[in-house]
């Protein structure tokens, strides 16, 4: 990477931004601003990815990288409930909403919370949690190139601190809502989520990213996934930014002894979403589980990009992610099994399935294997191909007419994904939008 | 009026002809066997009745209960009372048997302008049918034929067939890869179906089926064409004498005019 060749402005108004907020003392004097500044000087020397680079020769986030972001107005400027009604999970035991990018007290709950579980704003918990935040907060990430990454840990002001003591069983979700709304000029928000499981606890968080209106957002965000001994996780991210939006999301997770994490990731509205997965399999018998599903249309693009590590020896991993592809939208799927030399009897999977409705979509996948023990199961598998023809007969030699039958076919592929989803109305009302994308007859 | 008559049907595909000028009468009551070498064109015929449009029909007409059957949708034509028992039944991930022909009920229902079914009728008419062909109705939560062996394909083809009640069935090698209880079973099911308003077009190799499934007629298809046909005893000397028999008879008749 080099900045010669790309957009330096925005590269320079990051920098220019970050100077603006050392001039604050509170700032400089954090425990955090080291690795601010660290990020923020790699940053600045690597620039933006471009085409160029191998791992976005697929997305070109020109658009992105050449609009002038703006930082968000101090204080969360105020949405009805009404707007994010419609995102609601159900019976949950926190909800934390974010727009753009400032905490919004007044559409927030902590009521269910108990169990000596901690679900706080990161802002508090930087300061008043910090010898527990040490450890985990900007150390999960290891690939030091990811740009979006970087420039998250060095503007990061909030999101959300979650700590699950051991043993601890939260009974119902955790939901966080970042919003991005309409405004004046183009901004961005940096938000981040940290979750810390001890020992066999259990919990289960939702971050939604929603847009309201027709937002002009970039979302810069990182969800940092700490999973101790024996816990386990379940993660969902849903995307449904705006019409105009970019996103870049960053998911790191650890995964200790016999822990396992699930993370769900649904993508169905944004202009360019890139999710950047890492994930560390570092006690054995961990299990981590990634499954995506994109529904696209238009010029929709989204790009999944996986990084899972085996590092201890008997771990399983699972990346099953799949897409709906109608109009002229891009999909780009690269998982990348990385197995350490000391991780035998890895046990590792990767399949990516691609639906195409239309012929103008178009699908990149790219499956990447680098492993370096000897004894281990390690399979991919990539399909793309358009509806079963031969299935679609079939339903309609049974009385269903073409509509039916095609949108059958079309839900039972996206339900495959959906069905993983334990949070029966999540899972509900992203099977609403799925059928309600579908052309109606 | 017959309740199907196919007049001079060719039906091509990828450029090749399959079906040479088919000539059958169908009424209501009755049940038709087809034999025929592999390669014959069954499994066309059958497909193009029900409507698949990968074959090209480049002459002929089909009459079913007064209407021009090749004009309709295939789904019309099931709405109508057609059904195909699929030779190769097809799976489909992700739907359950039970999903897809609950909205296929309510399709037809609809179509003949009645109340849709609601789930506890469904279920209750899933369970007698499935009885019906000893099927394990566990099997139709499942995605469709998704991990069914050959026989559970087959039971299941007949089970929907049941449930949807057709006016004119076709069966294409319903009994291939069947074992002597199956065959009864599945046999048994479509027997139970039989009736005055109702007719049968029952596809199939082996003698074996129509011993269980007697037929009122039987066809023989070659390269295309009905070369012969008869009553249930053709079968039984097809069985005995193979298809090479028909080959020479046809040679001695074409010698003899
Ligand atoms: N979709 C297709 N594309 C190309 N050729 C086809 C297609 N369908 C059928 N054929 C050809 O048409 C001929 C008749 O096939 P068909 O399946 O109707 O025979 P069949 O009598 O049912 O045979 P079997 O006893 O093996 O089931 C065969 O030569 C077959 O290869
Ligand atoms: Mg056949």
């Amino acid at each position: 990477m080099s900045t010669a060749t790309q957009s330096p402005t925005c590269v320079e108004e990051f920098a220019a931004q970050f100077e603006r907020l050392e001039k604050n003392d509170a700032f400089t004097q954090s425990w955090f601003h080291p690795l601010r500044k660290a990020a923020l000087a790699n940053f600045v020397e690597n620039g933006f990815p471009t085409t160029k680079d191998e791992d976005w020769r697929f997305t070109n986030i020109r658009g992105a990288t050449s609009t002038e972001w703006a930082a968000a107005a101090d204080d969360a400027k105020s949405i009805a409930k009404d707007a994010l009604a419609q995102y609601c999970i159900g019976e949950v035991a926190a909800t934390f909403v974010f727009v753009d990018g400032r905490y919004a007290d007044a559409l927030s709950s902590t009521d269910g919370v108990s169990n000596g579980v901690v679900v706080k704003r990161l802002a508090d918990a930087l300061d008043s949690d910090s010898a527990q935040l040490k450890p985990y907060l900007g150390q999960i990430l290891k690939q030091k190139n990811n740009a979006f990454a970087l420039l998250n840990t060095a503007f990061v002001e909030d999101g959300v601190y979650v700590f699950v003591p051991k043993n601890a069983v939260l009974d119902k979700p955790i939901h966080i809502v970042y919003a991005s709304t309409a405004n004046d000029r183009p901004t961005v928000s940096h938000p981040r989520t940290l979750i810390v499981a001890e020992d066999n606890a259990q919990a289960s968080v939702v971050e939604s990213f929603v847009g309201i209106g027709s937002a002009n957002s970039l979302t810069i965000s990182v969800t940092e996934l700490a999973v101790g001994p024996g816990a386990n996780l379940f993660h969902h991210k849903i995307v449904e930014e705006a019409l105009n939006a970019y996103h870049f999301g960053t998911i790191g997770a650890w995964l200790d002894r016999d822990s396992r994490c699930t993370s769900t990731n649904v993508c169905v509205d944004g202009k360019l979403t890139r999710n950047n997965v890492e994930s560390y399999l570092k006690g054995e018998g961990g299990c981590c589980t990634f499954n995506g599903l994109s529904m696209l249309r238009d010029e929709q693009l989204v790009d999944n990009h996986l990084r899972i590590e085996h590092v201890a020896p008997h771990c399983e991993s699972w990346q099953y992610f799949k897409g709906i592809y109608d109009g002229a939208s891009h999909g780009v799927f690269a998982g990348r099994i990385y197995v350490h030399d000391d991780a035998q009897k890895t046990d590792a999977k990767q399949t990516n399935q691609s639906l195409l409705l239309s012929d103008k979509a178009q699908i990149d996948s790219k499956p990447q294997l680098e492993i370096f023990a000897d004894d281990v199961k390690c399979t991919h598998g990539a399909t793309i191909g358009q509806i079963d023809e031969e299935a679609v007969f079939y339903l309609r030699a049974r009385g269903l007419n073409e509509t039916a039958a095609r949108n059958m076919l079309v839900h039972a592929f996206a339900n495959e994904t959906l069905e993983q989803i334990a949070i029966d109305p999540l899972r509900e009302r992203l099977e609403a939008i799925v059928l309600d994308r579908l052309p109606k007859g | 009026m017959a309740l199907l008559e196919i007049r001079n049907l060719h039906a091509h595909v990828e450029g090749n002809e399959i079906l040479r000028g088919i000539n059958l009468t169908v009424n209501a009551g009755e049940v038709h066997s087809i034999m025929g070498p592999n390669g014959s064109g069954k499994s066309t015929l059958a497909q193009v009745l029900a409507g698949k449009d990968a074959y090209e029909i480049t002459e002929g007409e089909v009459i079913y209960n007064g209407k021009d059957l090749l004009d309709m949708e295939p789904d019309e034509r099931a709405c109508e009372g057609v059904f195909l028992a699929f030779q190769y039944p097809v799976e489909i991930p992700g739907v359950s048997t039970n999903y897809f022909l609950r909205a296929a009920v309510n399709a037809k229902r609809k179509h003949h302008g009645q109340d849709e079914l609601d789930a506890v009728d469904f279920l209750e008419l899933v369970k007698e049918k499935a009885a019906l062909v000893e099927l394990d109705s566990k099997l139709l939560n499942r995605a469709v034929n998704e991990g069914f062996s050959g026989g559970e394909k087959k039971r299941n083809e007949i089970f929907q067939m049941s449930v949807l009640d057709p006016t004119l069935a076709i069966l294409d090698e319903t009994d291939s890869g069947l074992d002597i209880d199956a065959l009864k079973t599945v046999a048994h099911g479509v027997n139970t179906l039989r009736g005055p308003e109702r007719a049968m077009i029952v596809v199939t190799h082996y003698q074996r089926l129509l011993d269980y499934i007697v037929p009122d007629f039987v066809h023989v298809l070659r390269e295309g064409r009905i070369v012969k046909s008869g009553g249930k005893e053709l079968a039984l000397e097809l069985e005995a004498k193979g298809y090479a028999w028909v080959d020479e008879e046809i040679k001695t008749a074409a010698a003899a005019s």
